[in-house]
């Protein structure tokens, strides 16, 4: 498998009037080419901060990336990159589609010049050129009567199409990595499933590697090979599909399988959730982040930060309780995938 | 690497209360908005500035001590001298106090002008915003019929009425100058009353008066504020231009628009009398004017962090 | 003998006027009832008209046609008292935590606000019943003195339950009110919805179009397609026996957290977009993405009938 995206250490924090938060603290991960890794938390978790730190494209200042971390994609180091490299790589190597279509296309273009502006920039087409491109990618994504949509304007598309035009516009040049910032999360179950069918597809076809980041682990289900799971800013747990849902092994990773109702779930039976919220990182705590809302919580947890133990070769998770001196305790959902 | 012992790894659970508490300072709106102004250096400096002139506005005249209507014929047209910073005019008044005695009289009007503007504005934007339908449309079609009547014409009537004076320019001033504020808060209104909390004031039963002043007018105060500070110069410059044109205050009053009008048959031979009150003018409108971009940046909710 | 329903709705009708000859109708001639007690899920996907629904029956805006009733009493033809004394016993809750709270008041005074509107009580007692309404949402009494912005979403839709609570409803519209939060939030939510309405007997339309969530809260629910209510049964029945086209494609689209559940899923793949609401065509609304679609469902529209017990469809092919 071939390595397309490669993050080590990566450690993000912002400047604020209330001092510095530390939003990204000490991930790492990579993508493989033609592969789906889905970053999965809740609000706050650093999941959005990680995906555009890939980029570069927050702010910096308030953001600052710290100097021991290390982005590569294909090779070449994304921090060491000075503005026109960067420009090359946003759209060109890596793309990014959002979570709210109707903000991140631009109302006084018509679609098919935003498509078509991609081309133009990174592949040197012609202007003409560019928009029957953009054409072909509409098809491409699934918009019926493409030539004429083109000439449209986002507000004329519904919800789905608007994210359709999205992907036209991030695939158009044919990148490596493809970040998918919660593409589904404002549009409705039966687009959901269409859109989601269509990335799949499209990676199929393209081999680009896609980084899906979610907070619903559903939709992660059909469309992930490996799922990393982000709480507070760390990665505390990561594996294959399979690793994840059939033997999860942080509390964390209980709870979010645990607070989706399932098939067995009884009408108005209490869902089992988590009380409060997640730290403030501000002062993130000094042992395990989970450790306030944890229910298997014990003195060391609050001590000290527990070091990623590896579990099968694929899986790996950050948690006391898999220290050879917990006591053993079992995931408390039945989950299926009886091999 | 601290110490494993055996009992570190007993399951406690957790209590959860803990879990909701909030670090952050608490901090109210206009505790933001001091803050974010605070690192802003020419809103800032354009604080100091106002509050410099304000002083001087109130202490000036009594500074030197020569009265500012003190008539001197010994002294006429002298230049800036240790006596007399600012020099003195045709009829041998000294312009130092004369200048800020003057400033009182602008930066009254000034300020005046903007809050009756401010106040008109937002009852008759606020009762249009609010109700919207046909009230909006007969009301807006009255304004727009003020808008368009030239406010020279309404100065030069009532000057030719009325005397003029401070008084008579005042309302002169404001009987059309309220146009701006009223739109300006119907625009704001009109977006502010779709937004979900307005609904579930009125879900709960509020009634109009209970949603303007609770809901909808601290809304838009952001707003209201950057328009007065706004406001003000443009009051400025028109006393300056209608005194200027001889139609504001008369002498033995004076206003920096008055003093610059007297100036103008001596520019060629004595151009420090004009100098020094284009300059206040100057200074003022452009410090309201920087003031006014800082509030609006540091009254911005989308900026805040 | 007919139970008195708390909550009856009778051809409910909310049309917009969105330019000349150009009318929106949101809702089309919808109509239900909710007993005392029981939750209500409204499902149903964008520009079904749900959320109009919602409140139009909470009377934010007026019916264009048809009956509200609200325990036995007709509200679109209420007086002004009647209706003000409906405020007290009816809220509702919204689904952006966003929006829905004035970003210039102290939570202590959203909280406290209804409870001023009504005059129910004053000075340490009202403070004291904020403090309470605030414990039982799961929040802190130091909170009272905090703006929304400092709150995360969750934190900030419980704000807006304690509000609706203030007043001692007995009947709440939840407007979509955990579509905005994230999946492990949305269960504090719908636990503490369910809690209070154990502890305090409450009645909900719950409005939403996560449909595993609806299912798990509801005792009954419907289903919205343009305006119009295309089925309508128990939660159990409703998941276990799909009647409508519509109903089989929404349920085959929900996604489950279990990989081989996934990859062996069926999908009933919708083709198409979903029409306008502004001047539809006559006959069934659903006619131009179904797979069973004959001549007659273009040309009459479906009426809502009991195909098996307390089980509604309305569909051309029963």
């Amino acid at each position: 498998m071939e390595k397309i995206l490669d993050v080590k250490n990566l450690q993000v924090s912002f400047h604020t009037y209330a001092g510095e938060v530390k939003a990204v603290r000490g991930v790492s991960f990579y993508l493989n080419k033609g592969e789906t890794l889905a970053v999965v938390g809740e609000s706050g978790c650093g999941k959005t901060v990680t995906a555009k730190a890939i980029m570069r494209l927050l702010p910096e200042p308030p953001a600052e990336i710290k100097s021991d971390s290390e982005i590569t994609v294909d090779g070449k180091s994304v921090l060491k990159m000075n503005t026109r490299e960067l420009r090359k790589l946003r759209g060109g190597d890596v793309a990014m589609i959002f979570q709210d279509p109707m903000t991140s296309l631009n109302p006084t273009m018509t679609v098919g010049k935003q498509i078509a502006e991609s081309l133009v920039i990174h592949r040197k087409l012609s202007k003409a050129e560019a928009l029957e491109e953009a054409t072909k990618m509409l098809k491409i994504v699934g918009i019926p009567n493409p030539e004429k949509r083109a000439k449209e304007y986002p507000h004329q598309f519904s919800g789905g199409m608007r994210q359709r035009a999205m992907i036209a516009i991030a695939l158009s040049c044919n990148p490596k990595v493809l970040i998918a910032d919660e593409p589904t999360t404002a549009l409705d179950v039966t687009i959901q499933a269409q859109i989601m069918d269509l990335i799949k597809d499209l990676q199929v076809q393209l081999g680009t590697g896609v980084i899906l980041v979610t907070h619903d682990l559903g939709v992660v289900a059909d469309v992930a090979h490996r799922i990393q799971v982000m709480y507070a800013g760390k990665i505390i747990e990561r594996g294959t599909k399979e690793d994840i849902f059939y033997q999860p092994k942080h509390p964390y990773t209980w709870a979010l399988l645990r607070s989706v109702p399932r098939v067995e779930t009884m009408n108005k039976e209490e869902l089992y959730s988590l009380t409060g919220t997640p730290p403030d990182l501000l002062a993130p705590p000094k042992g395990c982040p989970f450790a306030a809302r944890c229910e298997y919580c014990m003195p060391i947890c609050k001590e000290e930060m527990p070091e990623e133990i590896d579990v099968n070769g694929t899986h790996q998770v950050s948690c006391w309780l898999q220290h050879e001196m917990a006591p053993k305790v079992e995931c408390p959902i039945k989950l299926g995938g009886d091999k | 690497m601290a110490e494993l012992t055996k009992d570190k790894f007993v399951i406690v659970g957790c209590d959860g209360q803990d879990a909701e508490a909030i670090l952050r300072p608490n901090l109210t709106f206009w505790q933001d908005a001091w803050r974010r102004i605070k690192k802003n250096p020419v809103a800032m400096i354009a604080i100091g500035i106002l509050i410099l002139l304000t002083i001087m506005t109130i202490i000036g005249p009594y500074l030197t001590g020569h009265g500012y209507e003190v008539v001197n014929t010994k002294i006429r047209n002298q230049w800036p001298s240790a006596s007399h910073w600012f020099g003195t005019d045709e009829l041998g008044r000294d312009l130092f106090s004369r200048t800020w005695q003057g400033g009182r009289i602008s930066i009254i009007l000034g300020i005046f002008g903007a809050v009756i503007d401010t106040v008109v504005g937002c009852l008759y934007g606020g009762i249009s915003g609010y109700f919207g339908g046909k009230v909006d449309t007969v009301m807006m079609r009255i304004l727009e019929i003020l808008v368009s009547i030239p406010y020279l014409i309404v100065v030069i009537l009532f000057s030719l009425i009325f005397k003029p004076g401070l008084g008579t320019l005042l309302i002169a001033l404001t009987i059309t100058g309220w146009c701006y504020m009223a739109r300006l808060v119907r625009g704001q209104l009109l977006q502010i009353k779709e937004q979900e909390f307005v609904l579930a004031a009125k879900a709960l039963g509020a009634n109009p008066a209970r949603i303007i002043t609770k809901h909808l007018l601290p809304n838009t105060m952001a707003v209201i504020i950057v328009a007065v500070t706004f406001d003000v110069p443009g009051f400025i410059f028109a006393e300056a231009f209608l005194s200027f044109l001889g139609l504001g205050v008369q002498s033995p009053d004076t206003s920096w628009g008055a003093l610059a009008s007297a100036a103008k048959q001596n520019l060629m031979f004595y151009p420090y009398q004009l100098f020094f009150p284009s300059i206040m003018i100057a200074l003022t409108m452009l410090s309201f004017t920087m003031l006014g971009d800082g509030l609006r940046d540091a009254l911005d909710p989308r900026l805040r962090q | 003998m007919a139970e008195k329903h708390l909550v009856e709705v009778k051809n409910l009708k909310k049309y917009f006027k969105v330019g000349p000859k150009q009318l929106l109708k949101a809702v089309d001639d919808v109509s239900f009832f909710i007993r005392k007690g029981e939750t209500l899920g409204l499902v149903g996907e964008s520009g079904c008209g749900k959320t109009t629904c919602g409140r139009t029956v909470l009377g934010l805006y007026d019916a264009t046609d048809g009956e509200v009733w609200f325990d036995g009493v007709e509200m679109q033809g209420a007086s002004a008292d009647e209706k003000h004394t409906f405020k007290k016993r009816a809220n509702i809750i919204f689904q952006d935590p966003y929006a829905s709270l004035n970003p210039r008041m102290t939570v202590g005074d959203i909280v406290g606000e209804g409870i001023e509107i009504h005059n129910l009580k004053k000075d340490k007692e009202k403070l004291e019943r904020i403090h309470e309404l605030l414990k039982l949402v799961g929040l802190n009494k130091e909170h009272a003195s905090r703006f929304p912005h400092e709150f995360s979403g969750g934190q900030r839709q419980r704000i807006g339950i304690a509000r609706a609570l203030a007043i001692d409803p007995e009947f709440i519209v939840c407007d979509e009110p955990i579509s905005a939060l994230d999946v492990s939030i949305q269960a504090q939510v719908v636990n503490l919805l369910i809690k209070l309405q154990r502890e305090l007997g409450l009645t909900y339309l719950f409005i939403a179009h996560d449909l595993s969530m609806v299912k798990h809260i509801s005792d009954r629910v419907g289903v919205m397609y343009l305006g119009t209510m295309v089925e309508l049964a128990s939660s159990q029945e409703l998941y276990a026996k799909p009647l409508h086209p519509y109903t089989q494609a929404l349920l085959s689209a929900i996604p489950v957290p279990d990989p081989d559940v996934e990859a062996q899923k069926h999908r009933i793949k919708l083709e198409g977009e979903v029409p306008s609401p502004i001047n539809p065509v006559p006959g069934c609304r659903f006619v131009n993405r179904c797979r069973y679609a004959k001549p007659i469902c273009s040309e009459v529209q479906p009426q809502l009938k009991e195909i098996e017990k307390d089980h509604f469809v309305a569909c051309h092919l029963y």
